[in-house]
């Protein structure tokens, strides 16, 4: 039986984005979130809206509290990361309440987006492949998926070094940036805003300088963060990613160890980190699985 | 083609017969019966007991189904039986009953995945071509979704199942066991009124529950006691056992609809299944309609009959790998505790 296929209900943009001109423009609707493109203070510069609206099937009480939450550690990991120079999209101003926040535009592709799309290139003109992992593309193209694999991995090593866990690893919460040149904004100031909540100013730092020419990582999707320096939260933390990677590209499941290698050599302490996955994998798969 | 399916992981023995048409078209439900161990207010079901209970039913059901199903034993084409995952006593029995049906009959057999085996049903049944799968039940919690002939798991609980964690809060407060604690709860869960505080655990699209448990065992004392009355912060009412029921309700099940949430929008899905017998709920069916409403999807659900353990599905599962050429030898045909969703080569999807 199918319970429900009544059409969306239109989700309204939070104020004072309801007067912003030209209107921001919806371009994904994540996990949790509505990411618009939208402008900051000129029309020039442009910045990401990410806009959690309320989840009409929990309790009020119950999301006001997460997306309070959520919208807040958001910010504070995103400030922390850019003081430390992990690269990541800078706050520009939020409203814990009203449930938004907007950061930089970044401008590039989800990983996920750039992994499907070199796959699909890597499988054309070869035969049905019935066992993971053994997926060849062409070398060139296995060449560049392991690239990627080994920024993900100083990308994720930088974070977990300044001592922050993501809590949702996944492709979609990375990005490729392709013209980093054109990504960083000049420093900026908001002195013109008022709005009670306390808005916040990115470093307005330049991101690091990209070693290969197809881009940088940045990590976006913080809500879930937390602070950590504990081996046994990066461990879950990488453990979390190297599933995600498993379900979504199973026939870049053997890139993962490139993800771990680059990873492993990203930061001091990053091996110990190496081996309490192990851990954390043994006692994924003894889980006792009842039905 | 026709297949006798037989499940008895945990509390539930079924037993099914299953016919798919020669030219494919939806699969017909030829009869499919059930027996449900119940164990008394306060105590879960052991695996002895359990596994006694089906040895004694399993014949009984197996007639049952044969006769409302008006077939001869000669109609059959193989015997299907749950090889895991689930409590080893009870798998065992209805193991070696499929066993001695396939050595008297002359059947092939095909051991089936549990898991899978809801999946496959929830998909026939709902005509779901290739949803986010919300797996719950008093064992398991796993989203799933479909990739190169595997379903692959997406999150899961870390440490109890959701159905688990519902089944020992009604254990604490000795609510019945009849016809299942998860139901009771839900009929409790209607007249409460305050939401408490309680741990929300979701890391991505795991989460876990042992927490919430423990935390809302200490609540429970405390109002059977009646120590002090704990009252609402707001309108310092007392809280009662409804509005635990209640809120632990909204608690659990908000956060399996956000990590298929997190699922769908990661995968670009905008189908949800769900089953298992917590899938039952209609509480969780409402949010997770009110979910998938807003992003312009759809769920998809089954009764009862479906979404609570049954032979059927274990038949139609079975029926599948059997079309394409997969059954298991005699020697193999045992019974294991533990067998992940994605072991599974499914040969049977494109
Ligand atoms: N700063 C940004 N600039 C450009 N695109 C972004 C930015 N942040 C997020 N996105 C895009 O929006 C999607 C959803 O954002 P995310 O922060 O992951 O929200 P959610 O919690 O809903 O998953 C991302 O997967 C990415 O494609
Ligand atoms: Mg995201």
């Amino acid at each position: 039986m199918e319970i429900t296929n009544v059409s969306p209900l239109p989700l309204p943009l939070p104020p004072p984005f309801t007067h912003t001109h030209p209107a921001p423009t919806l371009i994904t609707q994540g996990a949790e979130a509505l990411l618009y493109r939208t402008h900051f203070l000129r029309p020039a510069h442009p910045c990401a809206l990410k806009h959690r609206p309320a989840k009409a099937y929990r309790h009020p009480t119950l999301d006001k509290r997460l997306t309070r939450h959520r919208i807040l550690s958001e910010a504070r990991t995103l400030v922390k990361c850019r003081r430390e120079g992990v690269s990541v999209p800078g706050v520009l101003a939020l409203d814990a309440e009203a449930g938004w926040m907007l950061m930089e535009w970044v401008e590039g592709r989800t990983v996920k987006e750039v992994v499907v799309a070199a796959e699909s290139k890597g499988k054309k003109g070869e035969g049905e492949q019935e066992r993971n992992g053994e997926g060849k593309g062409e070398a060139g193209e296995d060449d560049g998926l392991r690239v990627l694999m080994g920024k993900i991995g100083r990308a994720v090593g930088r974070m977990h070094e300044v001592g922050v866990v993501h809590g949702d690893l996944t492709t979609s919460n990375m990005m490729l940036v392709v013209r980093p040149s054109q990504q960083s904004p000049p420093p900026l100031r908001n002195d013109g805003r008022t709005d009670g909540e306390g808005s916040y100013v990115g470093g307005g730092g330049r991101l690091e300088e990209v070693e290969e020419e197809e881009g940088e990582i940045v990590l976006i999707d913080f809500g879930l963060a937390a602070q950590s320096l504990q081996d046994e939260d990066k461990a879950v933390d990488l453990y979390v990613l190297e599933r995600a990677f498993g379900s979504t590209h199973p026939e870049a499941e053997a890139g993962f160890r490139e993800v771990l290698r680059a990873y492993g050599e990203s930061y001091r302490g990053a091996k110990v980190v190496l081996r309490r996955l192990e851990d954390v994998r043994l006692r994924g798969r003894k889980r006792s699985m009842l039905g | 083609m026709i297949a006798l399916g037989l499940e008895g992981s945990a509390n539930k023995l079924g037993v099914g017969l299953i016919l798919h048409p020669p030219k494919g078209g939806a699969a017909h439900i030829l009869s499919n019966v059930r027996h449900t161990f119940v164990s008394p207010p306060g105590e879960g079901f052991l695996p002895k007991d359990t596994a006694k209970h089906h040895r004694l039913w399993i014949i009984r059901l197996v007639r049952q189904a044969m006769k409302e199903a008006a077939l001869r034993v000669e109609d059959i084409n193989c015997i299907c039986y749950t090889k895991g995952p689930g409590m080893g006593a009870p798998l065992q029995s209805v193991a070696v009953a499929a066993r001695m049906l396939g050595l008297l009959w002359e059947k092939k057999l095909v051991g089936v995945n549990h898991c899978v085996g809801h999946i496959e049903m929830g998909r026939e049944i709902t005509g779901a071509q290739n949803p986010v799968v919300l797996y719950v039940s008093g064992g398991n919690t796993q989203v799933i979704a479909y990739a190169s002939q595997r379903y692959r798991i997406f999150g899961e609980a870390l440490d109890i199942a959701v159905g688990n964690c519902l089944d020992r809060f009604a254990r604490t407060l000795r609510i019945s066991n009849d016809p299942a604690p998860g139901y009771n709860i839900e009929q409790m869960a209607k007249q409460g009124r305050h939401l408490v505080d309680l741990p929300y655990a979701v890391k991505g699209m795991d989460c876990s529950f042992s927490g919430i448990l423990a935390s809302i065992d200490i609540l429970a004392e405390k109002v059977d006691a009646n120590q002090g009355g704990r009252k609402d912060d707001l309108t310092n009412e007392v809280i009662t056992r409804e509005d635990l029921c209640f809120s632990l309700q909204e608690t659990v099940y908000a956060m399996l609809v956000e990590i298929t949430e997190r699922a769908m929008a990661h995968v670009g899905s905008s189908q949800v299944l769900i089953v298992g017998g917590v899938g039952s709920n209609e509480r969780l069916q409402e949010m997770m309609g009110i979910m998938a409403r807003n992003r312009r999807g759809s769920v998809f659900a089954t009764d009862e009959r479906f979404c609570i353990d049954n032979g059927i599905m274990i038949a139609h599962a079975g029926l599948l790998a059997y079309e394409t050429g997969s059954t298991t030898a005699f020697e193999d045909s045992t019974c294991t505790q533990r067998f992940r969703t994605d072991e599974v080569f499914v040969k049977w999807r494109e």
